[in-house]
């Protein structure tokens, strides 16, 4: 390992460092002219109705190392010139994440997005978390990000899945009211300090001479300027949105497209690939007769995504119905096979294999005669029900009969149709681990636009590269987040390393390490990070340290808290179906199978200061102590050998050890650690031994060649001593 | 993890040179946080000389969760963090020398060889853990896990970084036989190491900075050597009834971690899971590893022999069974009891198995100094062969010498573990066959009696045949599972075993469904030898293949 330093110390040090944002940038000037040229072919494709244009975004208090300049600066602004710490491009899930950490560490921000309306909205299913998704949701939480404190205040249903599976794939999911989300998420935004929301379309990057970002342009000419700048443009990139044969620009149905943005990056190098997903059709629930279907109940005692227990505020749920495709709707199908994109064969893309439309399901399945398919509210306030797991690429005129083969839905009306969308995204081997690109200083991407899909994906996404575009600003160093430490890191070094062929979902089985990465350590995971960094006020911080000596204190109190036998004993027997022994501690029952905490708070042995979530805690460290310690010393063993650090500037195609396809891989992915390089498709255990033999013998020479000239220059020392001769200065270095 | 286990160890051993340059800072929060600074420039494009700062990062390694005993481990083996390497170093190939030498190395050397080796002296057998002085030369016995005692040894341990590899070094001086060696080495894998690639000691020992650059090449070449003797004996293994093995048991691995991770990501689109089958499934998994390793035992046996102790009263004819056997005239043999003093052997062959045939002096009380001297011998080599034949003269039957003659050998076999014994009535040409009353009563105390007569040769191959069914070798059917595994290979199965068993464990302890995906990733991960993402990638496609999910 490298270096061990504090994070408060760098912190230090930045505070004195002076934010580039305020050079001016010399050389976006000069390349005005190309990019006009390319603004100006691209103009048609812009669909935008109409804009309101606003003169100044609202701009409140100041971060405490921007204002001075800040201020000094606004008394000879001129509106078409904007500077500050960070811009972020989308107002989506990512974006949102991205610009309140940014604004909340300190960086003056200005969030872009195309209609302010719809920042924060959810165009597929109104649900956040699910399996694997739910970590990351918690662990946003934990650093200090929104998306579980806004999905625990608007949900609709909460269900925790897999209960009895482990309690590293224990999985929350909450049905959301899509309206109040987006509402919701827009409130925080527009009362959270340091940040300005903005409605443009962003065209262009401005690029400095050191091919660093400089700031973004619109579509109207405005040039906003920032030394970082995060894309966050979801499908709206090129977006193409598809209903049977027939198509439209749009980045979702009734948006438009953003474009010009990719032509730009493409002309910068980058290297781009569209992606296709795709919405089922939303039914009128006033339509439905649910009297028929099973019902779906959310959980009794409802679960949290935030460790926040000020936003655990409990409210009445809405039940999700569940129905199944009938014979005639794989008759309907197979009838107007040739009108779907991937049988009629007008289309290439391939949805993701997690996500098959209805259609991919019947011809594959042939002999399940029946599908699933939920039927799951979309809000309070709204009749829209989302059609889980009935998305078609089959023309609208089809998608209403369809819909009426499904029992419940025989007289149903249709308020949207399904569609698909694809668009522009860059695949992410373009990005390092902290998601700033490799070619452009200070540009970062998150969310759709690296490849990957799913609410709680894009917030891991923009949590992170918010806290480094603004440290990035900030002239300090930035952050990445390891794969064995949190299902982001896995997501991220996933998305870095592979080579992706569908957009990215994140799953449980995805991580090596998921019995560590689980959602009730996950604040013990990060929330230190999220504290060291500035997103954790002393508030939460207070809340976390005394959770955290709570459930120390009492699996202490376990351990040594003996008990005789009695009722509790002998219902321990009969649970777990072994005997007890006398002065058993509380934690060897514990230990038992099938014993929980409950039964220890059953007769009187449990601890009333916990909460439920404590006592989950305590419970899953004692009862799953074997196992977790075994994975603790096979992942520090991993930890120790995978992170060594792998030289920049390695020129891979020049070690003829390696293997053709690794040089490639690995000249492609520029990995930045041995573990990473490991991870790379087609490079193989002896090409990692080849490559770290490269490395020592390098360092050797380096070593040697030091050495040779520490000779020399000593030797041309002592002869300049003595001679005093004429040639000193050549030969001086 | 991604990286086979052959070279994991290899990737946190080289000498950190970063290290020495920043200094090391005390953290304020109870993790660690480390700050890479890379500041080296790096070019954008070729036309372009500009160039940037890479991006400087702060990497956050927090290996540890907070909650859980702030990180630290109460186990001993918290320190290891990589792991240790065995294998024999000394030639086996010529004729066997007096010594040979298996030697461990990795930061467990001293922990496993502290498992499988007994010092002789008592007063280091009291502390819990085996600690040796560093360069001390110790002499005791290795026992395999089982607790028997395999061989006696000199340990020689050299802990890093003044050893070859610079880390902890162990070498065990072994009695030269391969059987020897190859029993000790496997006691070692049993107790935790991994057997070592061609070439990895010497990996090991550059990659820690101990040669010099000139022999950079040389590890180079030995590397890619090895890669391609990998490719090779890949290529010779698929045909192989091993490898077809391996992959079937892999791939039921993968089905039933499909089976579970599709139930655990996509939860409520799954019909339930039937755990009885998959239960049994394991099972029937674990029996093939065990079958599989017993192979390994015949196969060791195919190598290394049979060796057959040939014991009994004077002058009851075994040194005229063993020229009989061996066809030749290796034994003198004449009417006077007590002929044979020495130890005699005579090399055969059975069914294409080697066997050494032992032919001992007739055990019983005597003076003669010389004849003690070889009675003391008969008894150590009963105690020490594979087979014991106990010789009887079919004209005398079952006499009390004979009777106290079995009591001595069985009290010198004072372990569990019984050599298998062949009642041999010799000289049945010289008695009539009205014997057989006596013979039935004593079926208790061996596992077979074959009549013979080393005069005519009779019975012979009744022996024989007695002989294999004892070794256990007409078991393996011919044609069937009729390949061999080599120390590696057998080195697989024990992890894959270690792996089900602590499945079962799991299972039986009614422990939830997401803990057996541990355990049977292992074991794929031990049959495979591959990366742990790509079991993922392969579960995960099966998954999408196998199962109608997708919302």
């Amino acid at each position: 390992m490298a270096t061990t330093l504090s994070l408060h110390l760098t912190r230090i040090v930045s505070q004195f460092s002076v934010p580039s944002s305020l050079l001016p940038p010399l050389s976006s000037a000069k390349q005005r002219p190309q990019l006009l040229q390319c603004r100006l072919r691209l103009r048609f494709h812009g669909r935008r109705g109409f804009f309101v244009s606003r003169q100044e975004a609202p701009r409140r208090r100041f971060s405490i190392f921007a204002s001075t300049t800040s201020q000094d600066w606004d008394k000879h602004s001129d509106a078409s010139n904007e500077r500050y710490d960070v811009i972020v491009v989308g107002g989506g899930h990512a974006g949102c994440e991205a610009a309140l950490s940014s604004a909340r560490i300190g960086a003056k921000t200005l969030l872009l997005t195309l209609n302010i309306d719809r920042i924060a909205w959810q165009p597929c299913n109104p649900a956040v978390g699910g399996p694997a998704k739910s970590q990351l949701v918690h662990e946003v939480d934990a650093l200090g990000g929104e998306i579980g404190k806004v999905a625990d205040r608007c949900y609709l249903q909460k269900r925790v899945l897999n209960i009895s599976r482990g309690p590293a794939v224990r999985a929350l999911r909450a049905q959301t009211d899509k309206r109040e989300y987006a509402s919701e998420m827009k409130k925080i935004l527009e009362s959270t300090p340091n940040l300005s929301i903005r409605e443009a379309m962003v065209t262009d990057m401005l690029v400095g001479k050191n091919d660093n970002v400089e700031g973004v342009c619109t579509f109207f000419g405005m040039n906003f300027y920032a030394p970082s700048v995060v894309l966050t443009t979801g499908t709206f990139m090129s977006g193409k949105i598809w209903v049977g044969k027939t198509s439209m620009p749009a980045g979702r149905a009734g948006e438009s497209a953003s474009h010009g943005l990719t032509e730009y990056l493409q002309q910068l190098g980058f290297e781009t690939d569209r992606l296709k997903t795709g919405t089922p059709a939303r039914v009128d629930c006033r339509t439905v007769d649910f009297s028929g279907l099973e019902p779906q109940h959310g959980d009794e005692e409802v679960n949290w995504f935030s460790y926040d227990p000020d936003y655990h505020l409990e409210r009445e749920q809405m039940c999700c119905y569940l129905t199944r495709t009938t014979k005639s709707t794989h008759q309907l199908i197979k009838d107007n096979l040739h009108e779907t994109p991937t049988y009629g064969g007008w289309v290439e893309a391939k949805g993701p294999r997690y996500c098959p439309s209805i259609e991919d399901k019947i011809v594959r399945f042939q002999d399940k005669e029946s599908h699933q398919i939920f039927l799951e509210p979309e809000g309070r306030s709204v009749p829209e029900l989302y059609v889980q797991g009935f998305s078609t690429g089959l023309p609208e005129r089809l998608q209403l009969p369809l819909l009426r083969t499904l029992p419940g839905l025989e007289n149903c009306s249709m308020l949207r149709p399904a569609y698909a969308v694809e668009y522009d995204y860059f695949p992410a081997h373009q990005c390092f681990p902290s998601l700033m690109t490799k070619k452009i200083e200070g540009l970062f991407f998150s969310g759709q636009i690296n490849g990957t899909t799913g609410y709680e994906e894009a917030a891991a996404q923009g949590i992170v590269s918010g806290i480094n575009a603004a440290r990035h600003s900030a002239g300090k160093s930035v952050i990445v987040l390891e794969r064995e430490t949190s299902y982001i890191g896995t997501l991220i070094d996933d998305l870095v390393t592979k080579d992706l062929r569908e957009p990215y979902r994140m799953l449980t089985s995805r991580s090596e390490h998921r019995l560590f990465l689980r959602s009730d350590n996950a604040d013990n995971r990060l929330t230190p990070l999220g504290h060291d960094i500035g997103l954790i006020d002393d508030r939460r911080w207070k809340i976390y340290l005394d959770k955290k000596a709570r459930i120390l204190e009492e699996k202490q109190r376990l351990k040594t808290t003996r008990i005789s036998s009695g009722d509790l004993t002998a219902e321990i027997t009969e649970v777990s179906g072994q005997p007890v022994r006398d002065s058993s501690t509380l934690e060897s029952l514990l230990k038992k199978p099938h014993v929980q905490y409950k039964i220890l708070d059953k007769h009187g042995f449990g601890n009333n200061l916990l909460s439920r979530m404590d006592k989950e805690c305590v419970e899953i460290d004692i009862k799953y102590e074997g196992f977790i310690v075994r994975q603790q010393n096979q992942l520090q063993q991993m930890v120790n050998q995978q992170h060594r650090r792998l030289p920049d500037d390695l020129d891979y195609y020049a070690m003829t050890t390696l293997s053709h396809e690794a040089r490639e891989k690995l000249s492609k992915v520029r990995p930045r650690t041995i573990g990473q390089a490991s991870r790379v498709g087609g490079v193989s255990p002896a090409d990692v031994t080849a490559l770290l033999i490269i490395l020592e013998s390098n360092r050797r020479r380096a070593h040697e060649e030091r050495k040779h000239q520490m000779l020399t220059s000593i030797i041309a020392d002592a002869s300049q001593e003595v001679s005093e001769s004429p040639l000193k200065e050549t030969i001086s270095p | 993890m991604a990286l086979q286990p052959a070279f994991r160890f290899l990737l946190r051993h080289l000498p950190a040179t970063i290290s020495s340059i920043f200094p090391k800072l005390s953290i304020p929060v109870h993790r660690k946080l480390s700050i890479l600074n890379s500041s080296s420039p790096k070019p954008i494009s070729p036309t372009t000389q500009i160039t940037w700062r890479a991006a400087k990062e702060n990497k956050l390694v927090s290996d540890k969760d907070e909650r859980f005993g702030n990180g630290t481990v109460s186990s001993a083996e918290s320190v290891v963090n990589s792991s240790t390497i065995a294998a024999i170093v000394t030639s086996l190939c010529g004729p066997p020398a007096a010594v040979g030498i298996v030697r461990l190395s990795g930061p467990s050397a001293v922990s496993i060889v502290g498992r499988v080796f007994r010092p002789a002296s008592k007063k280091k057998r009291r502390g819990p853990d085996w600690s040796p002085v560093s360069h001390v030369v110790e002499y005791g016995v290795v026992v395999d896990s089982h607790g028997n005692v395999i061989d006696e040894v000199l340990v020689v341990p050299m802990l890093g970084p003044k050893s070859y590899t610079r880390e902890d070094v162990v070498e065990l001086q072994c009695h030269g036989s391969e059987v020897c060696l190859h029993r000790v080495l496997r006691a070692c894998l049993d107790a935790g190491a991994r057997i070592a690639e061609p070439g990895e000691f010497t990996l090991r020992a550059f990659l820690n900075g101990r040669l010099d650059l000139s022999q950079a090449e040389n590890v180079g070449k030995l590397i890619s050597a090895k890669s391609v003797a990998v490719a090779d004996s890949a290529l010779a293994g698929i045909q192989g009834g091993f490898s077809s093995l391996v992959k079937s048991l892999r791939a039921q691995c993968i089905k039933l971690l499909t089976e579970i991770e599709a139930r655990l990501d996509f939860d409520d689109e799954m019909p339930p899971l039937e755990l009885n089958p998959v239960i049994d499934e394991i099972r029937g998994m674990l029996q093939e590893v065990d079958d599989a390793l017993e192979t390994a035992d015949y196969d060791k046996l195919l190598q290394s022999g049979l060796q057959i102790a040939i014991v009994g009263r004077p002058n009851v004819g075994k040194s005229s069974l063993l020229n009989a056997w061996s066809k030749s005239e290796r034994a003198i043999v004449t009417e006077i009891a007590g002929t044979t003093r020495d130890i005699v052997e005579a090399n055969i062959s059975v069914r294409g198995i080697p066997v050494t045939l032992l032919d001992t002096a007739g055990i019983r009380d005597t003076d003669d100094i010389v004849e003690k001297i070889g009675v003391e011998r008969s008894e150590a080599v009963a105690t020490s062969a594979d087979v014991i034949l106990m010789t009887v003269s079919a004209t005398e039957g079952w006499t009390l010498e004979d009777e106290k003659l079995l009591e001595r050998i069985q009290c010198n076999k004072s372990g569990s573990s019984s050599t298998p014994g062949v009642l041999v009535i010799n000289k049945i040409d010289c008695a009539p066959s009205s014997l057989c009353d006596w013979v039935n009563t004593l079926s208790s105390s061996f596992n077979k009696h074959v009549f013979t007569s080393a005069v005519s040769g009779q019975g012979i191959p009744d022996l024989e045949a007695a002989i294999i069914e004892l070794a256990g070798l007409n078991r393996i059917p011919t044609g069937g599972r009729k390949w061999t595994v080599n120390q590696r290979q057998c080195e697989q199965l024990v992890r894959t075993r270690e792996a089900f068993i602590r499945l079962k464990s799991s299972i039986e302890e009614e422990i939830p469904l997401d803990f057996w995906t541990i355990d049977l990733r292992e074991a794929a991960l031990a049959l495979g030898q591959i990366s742990g993402e790509d079991i993922s990638e392969e579960v995960l496609s099966n998954i999408f293949g196998k199962f109608c999910i997708g919302k």
